[in-house]
């Protein structure tokens, strides 16, 4: 168990005051411009070290991303850095606690990464509906600048930072990196074709690096504490402290901090009181929010919650929002209605994602109630596999795995349900007269 | 611009494999292009050459090595070296069978009463690349209809949001008229708040539909292709010269569509080109009139060439053209009125008097495709929009790599960032220092004069402009005269210009006067004259005449148009003329006849070789060779304020578009904003 004193986020709960006394006294903005002294590079090989992947779902590592941006520019382009903080992912709820608590953490994370990858400024583009958030972290940037701590030569640095606060209008594909920028542009919120990649041609046509909101706030930390600290936690090629997001049927529901690679049994039993009716009603858990597919009990027990071991059960970390679902749970309702989410939430732009999302919700609404035949189930996961890879973005892929995860594992499930539908019109077997 | 020409020169172009066929492609190309060049067929939806990639209809999914174990988007996908293409693939296969299937599952199947049906990219493509059935049960997704104006007819159920329509007003006509509204299945072309796309070349998103969502309103359910006969012709409704195909079924036009041609209209159609041939079947001369006591009666042809001859034009007989005239037309009139004695012809019918001895100082020189590259430009009294729609398109892709321009002349909305430096062409010998600069610093500088410039007497002042700037050097002559009529520049080769223009003819009060489709003359400067209207609508021109000799139009006959640039184009007959109408020349010819004087020609083809013998240049499909500009005269001044362009009313400017129906309603709804009254039956 993470103790408390390798703790990055140490206003999760709100205990302490959020504004910028209350974070200086806990150790942000503290001589942040010795860290800007290290100079870029430095900052991105420690980086690198510290092994820390994107905390954004996809795990990409945050090091290597920022060494794609350009070291000067040859046009006069400037670069920038957006900060994803549109978390709509459902289960996901970790963003959220830092902007409100813990928001200074963001900026300084903020303006040592931007620094790093010589970026002019930073947008953070934050989802429509945390209104309360989204003017907590705005007093809070204003407070940073107030004290000069970004802006023009920010904490006398001698460099120029700026940023700003965007709030978003809802839309969960504005999650997505090249969506937001469009977004960002004031445009329809549609993912972008890459190539090119935004560290090539982002916000504005200009170098962009886009960011997850934990990513960037553990910056600071790793860079006061030093890589090899954060690397000392987790399996290898999962390293750090992770905040995970624990929903659904477990006694107490939170958002903790743990080392990454914890099992999930010690997860929950350390930090979530259990499952509710113990552990032998725990029927599946989705462990990284929405878009992963499910894992049934048997196989999550054990896992270790890292990118990698969940990789290993047919699952993902996605953005550690576990969702855990016991017995009394509809498994075919809950999935139905994440589909539903995504025919919802997609943007309409490329044709298999548009169309297909909307189907499989139809599908999975007739599943639900068992209105289907048996071969449907494999037409589904027909389905499934042509959306799946064949989109812009990864909304369709999103889209697909949560079913792909139900048919799996609950296949007996459907088909039950289907028997039992159907037996109700099958004709009354008439008995022999004798 | 040299540097970097150079580090393109020496990138090596990339080799790529398709389907185990190793080429090589251009560099920059994408891996669609490449297989192309392979000699594959890609099939794709939103993808077009003229427009951005879009990527989103997934139908061009192949498969590439190296990269991700999916299947890529081509489109998109830049041709690296060493790549490996495959297109036959299982999972090339399957990707498109299940795209295809997408796209199916909610488009209706109305195909049978769909006005697409022959020529729908949906409808060949599933043919070829979709699986053979529908495993789609629920309900299919229905779209309201959307209003889009008197032209584009819509069913948006049939939409699949290749987005083509959406970037082709964004991209290539430059206003913002169509967009998308709501996402997922919920996501809805449309205009904004339903308002008609006004745009003049508005009617284009209909042949870049791929389905048949955006269809034609006029042309709505009154043929299938297979059943319609394909006539290729020159579009006369501006100096373009767009080319186009004519659709006709029977003896009616059916419809006109754009055909390619890069040099000059790329695939675009004016909407006024496009919809002023219903106006081919309205308001005809289809018998010969002769006026008696003030009054047009009906008469046969031997009574009005009798009446001709009476009037005794030995000597004493002027040709006057219209807009709509061929080369062989007027070239048939000018013969017949040198061969009896007189040398009066004009086509100037405004009045305009310019100077035409040096063709070069009244053409287009920098071409259309060529103007794409200029840096600097100047718009002299011309409504570029309004007179020449694809030009403006140039203008706008010009704007779009950088180049700076400026309009003298009352404010008009252009399409792309342009500025207005007043009214008076007196600017063009005292440019403001920072318009200056511009020309000065300019690699590829250029002027264009429009009609209300030329009727203003600036081009002189524009030639001296040309030759302060240096608008002719090493490869590039930045000199443009624009026109609006088809027939001007033909005419211009052929002798139709006075020295003194119309005025000229009128004072040589000549006694007859053959009006060739001649519509915008002030007549009343020929009182003393007989008029006779050779002509094919019973317009302006024949309201004038004292006889009428009904006469073939554009698309029912054969014929050579020169465009703005000097581009000699021929036009094919793609109909017989209605009634007792006659081809232009036949009349000309019989004409000739009765006024016993010989013209040397008994068919058409012999006219035309009589035409190419007196003007070689016309016998050359191309750009005529008009050679250098004149030498400028460095004392020309000019001043005078440019109150308004040539054209009030742009889908109303010649016969055949005021008695076209459509662009009757265009007018009145577009423009003027009220309702089109019907007549009541």
């Amino acid at each position: 168990m993470l103790q408390d004193k390798d703790r990055i986020f140490t206003n999760l709960y709100g205990f302490q005051y959020w504004g910028l006394k209350a974070a200086q006294q806990r150790g942000d903005w503290d001589d942040t411009k010795s860290l800007l002294s290290r100079g870029q590079d430095t900052i991105i090989e420690e980086m690198k070290a510290s092994g820390l992947r994107g905390r954004g779902g996809a795990g990409f590592p945050t090091g290597l991303k920022w060494s794609f941006m350009p070291k000067e520019s040859k046009d006069g382009r400037p670069s920038f850095l957006v900060i994803n903080a549109d978390e709509s992912e459902p289960g996901s709820c970790k963003d959220r606690e830092i902007i409100r608590h813990d928001p200074h953490k963001l900026i300084e994370g903020a303006l040592v990464a931007g620094y790093a990858m010589r970026a002019r400024a930073a947008y953070i583009y934050i989802r429509g509906e945390y209104i309360r958030e989204a003017e907590t972290l705005q007093k809070a940037v204003n407070e940073a600048y107030d004290q000069g701590l970004i802006g023009k030569n920010a904490c006398r640095s001698g460099y120029d930072f700026d940023v700003f606060v965007h709030r978003g209008a809802g839309a969960y594909i504005c999650g997505e990196e090249t969506a937001m920028i469009e977004s960002l542009e004031g445009k329809k919120g549609q993912p972008r074709l890459k190539p090119p990649f935004p560290a090539g041609a982002g916000l504005y046509g200009c170098p962009t690096t886009v960011n997850n909101v934990e990513s960037i706030a553990v910056v600071p930390t790793i860079l006061r504490r030093g890589a090899s600290w954060f690397a000392g936690f987790g399996r290898e090629g999962n390293a750090g402290t992770k905040l995970f997001q624990i929903s659904g049927h477990v006694e107490k529901p939170c958002v903790v901090e743990e080392e990454m690679s914890i099992p999930f049994k010690d997860l929950i039993e350390k930090h979530c009181g259990g499952i509710i009716g113990g552990w032998d009603n725990l029927l599946a858990v989705i462990p990284g929010g929405s878009s992963v597919p499910l894992v049934p009990a048997d196989q999550i027990m054990n896992a270790p919650m890292d990118f990698d071991g969940l990789k290993e059960v047919g699952s993902g970390l996605g953005t550690a929002a576990v969702i855990v679902m016991d017995k009394s749970t509809d498994i075919v309702r809950a999935i139905s209605r994440l589909s539903y989410f995504y025919k919802h939430e997609s943007c309409g732009q490329c044709t298999p994602c548009r169309e297909g999302t909307g189907w499989m919700w139809r599908m999975m609404e007739r599943l639900r109630t068992g209105d289907a035949a048996i071969e449907e189930i494999d037409m589904l996961q027909q389905v499934t596999k042509q959306v799946e890879g064949h989109t812009i973005c990864a909304l369709g892929d999103a889209a697909a795995w949560p079913i792909q995860g139900l048919i799996k594992h609950f296949r007996p499930e459907l088909e039950r349900r289907i028997h039992e539908h159907n037996a109700q019109f099958a004709p009354a077997t008439l008995e022999a007269a004798e | 611009m040299a540097m970097k020409a150079a580090r393109k020169r020496v990138k090596t172009m990339p080799k790529v494999t398709v389907d185990g066929q190793e080429i090589e492609v251009p560099d920059g190309a994408t891996v669609l292009q490449a297989c192309e060049l392979a000699g594959k067929e890609i099939p794709r939806f939103c993808y077009h050459e003229r427009l951005s990639i879009a990527g989103n209809c997934r139908m061009c999914l192949v498969e590439v090595k190296p990269g991700p174990p999916k299947p890529q988007a081509s489109c998109a996908l830049p041709a690296t070296d060493g790549q490996e293409i495959r297109t036959d693939s299982e999972m090339v296969k399957t990707a498109r069978e299940g795209v295809m299937e997408f796209l199916l599952i909610n488009h209706p199947l109305d195909c049978p009463i769909c006005d697409q049906g022959g020529e729908c990219d949906l409808q060949d493509q599933s043919v070829a690349y979709g699986r053979g059935g529908s495993r789609y049960d629920e309900n299919k997704r229905a779209v309201t209809e959307k209003y889009m104006g008197p032209l584009i007819k819509t069913v948006m159920t049939r939409c699949i949001h290749c987005t083509r329509c959406v970037r082709f007003s964004e991209e290539i006509a430059g206003v913002d008229e169509i967009g998308a509204i709501g996402r997922g299945e919920d996501m809805q072309i449309t205009t904004y708040l339903e308002q008609a796309a006004e745009h003049e070349l508005s009617a284009n998103v209909i042949d870049l539909c791929p389905v048949g969502a955006l269809t034609s309103r006029p042309y709505a359910f009154e043929a299938r292709p297979w059943e319609l006969k394909k006539t290729h012709s020159i579009d006369v409704s501006d100096a373009v010269g767009a080319n186009i195909r004519l659709d006709s079924r029977g003896r009616e036009v059916m419809r006109a569509l754009p055909r390619n041609n890069d040099d000059v209209n790329e695939e675009w159609l004016s909407d006024k080109g496009r919809y002023m041939v219903d106006g081919l079947g309205k308001r005809r001369l289809d018998r010969v009139f002769i006026r008696k006591g003030g009054k047009l009666q009906p008469a046969d042809w031997d009574s009005a060439f009798k009446a001709i001859a009476k009037s005794r034009p030995q000597g004493s007989i002027a040709a006057i053209a219209g807009d709509l005239v061929d080369c062989e037309t007027m070239f048939a009139a000018s013969t017949l009125v040198k061969a009896l004695g007189s040398d009066l012809l004009e086509g100037r019918q405004t009045g305009m008097d310019y100077a035409a001895d040096n063709l070069a100082a009244v053409a287009f020189n920098s071409t259309f495709a060529g103007i794409e590259t200029a840096d600097a430009i100047l718009i002299v009294g011309s409504h570029v929009r309004w007179e020449a729609p694809l030009v403006n398109v140039r203008l706008r892709k010009a704007a779009k790599r950088g180049a700076k321009i400026f309009v003298v002349g009352p404010f008009w909305d252009t399409t792309y960032p342009a500025h207005f430096i007043g009214d008076d062409v007196s600017v063009l010998d005292n440019l403001p220092d920072e318009v200056a600069d511009v020309f000065e610093g300019a690699e590829r500088p250029a002027i264009i004069m429009g009609g209300a410039a030329l009727a203003q007497g600036a081009l002189g002042a524009g030639l001296a402009f040309a030759a302060q700037f240096k608008l002719t050097r090493d490869g590039w002559n930045g000199f443009n005269v624009l026109h609006f009529s088809a027939a001007r520049m033909g005419g211009l080769m052929l002798g139709y210009a006075q020295k003194g223009g119309i005025a000229d003819i009128a004072a040589a009060a000549p006694k007859v006067v053959l009006a060739l489709g001649a519509d915008e003359v002030d007549w009343s400067q020929f009182g003393g004259s007989l008029k006779v209207y050779i002509g094919h609508h019973g317009d302006k021109g024949a309201h004038a005449a004292d006889i009428i000799l009904p006469a073939a139009s554009f698309a029912e006959k054969d014929g050579t148009y020169v465009n703005t640039e000097g581009r000699v184009q021929f036009a094919e007959k793609a109909v017989f003329a209605p009634g007792d109408a006659r081809e232009d020349w036949t009349i000309l010819r019989a004409l000739a006849d009765a006024l016993k004087v010989s013209v040397g020609f008994d068919s058409f083809a012999e006219l035309q070789s009589a035409m190419i013998a007196a003007v070689p240049a016309l016998g050359e499909e191309g750009l005529a060779d008009y050679g250098t500009l004149p030498k400028a005269d460095g004392n020309a001044t000019v001043d005078g304020a440019i109150s308004a362009y040539p054209i009030k009313d742009f889908y109303l400017t010649n016969a055949i578009a005021r008695a076209s129906e459509v662009m009757q309603r265009c007018s009145a709804e577009l423009l003027h904003g009220g309702e089109f009254a019907e007549a009541a039956e």
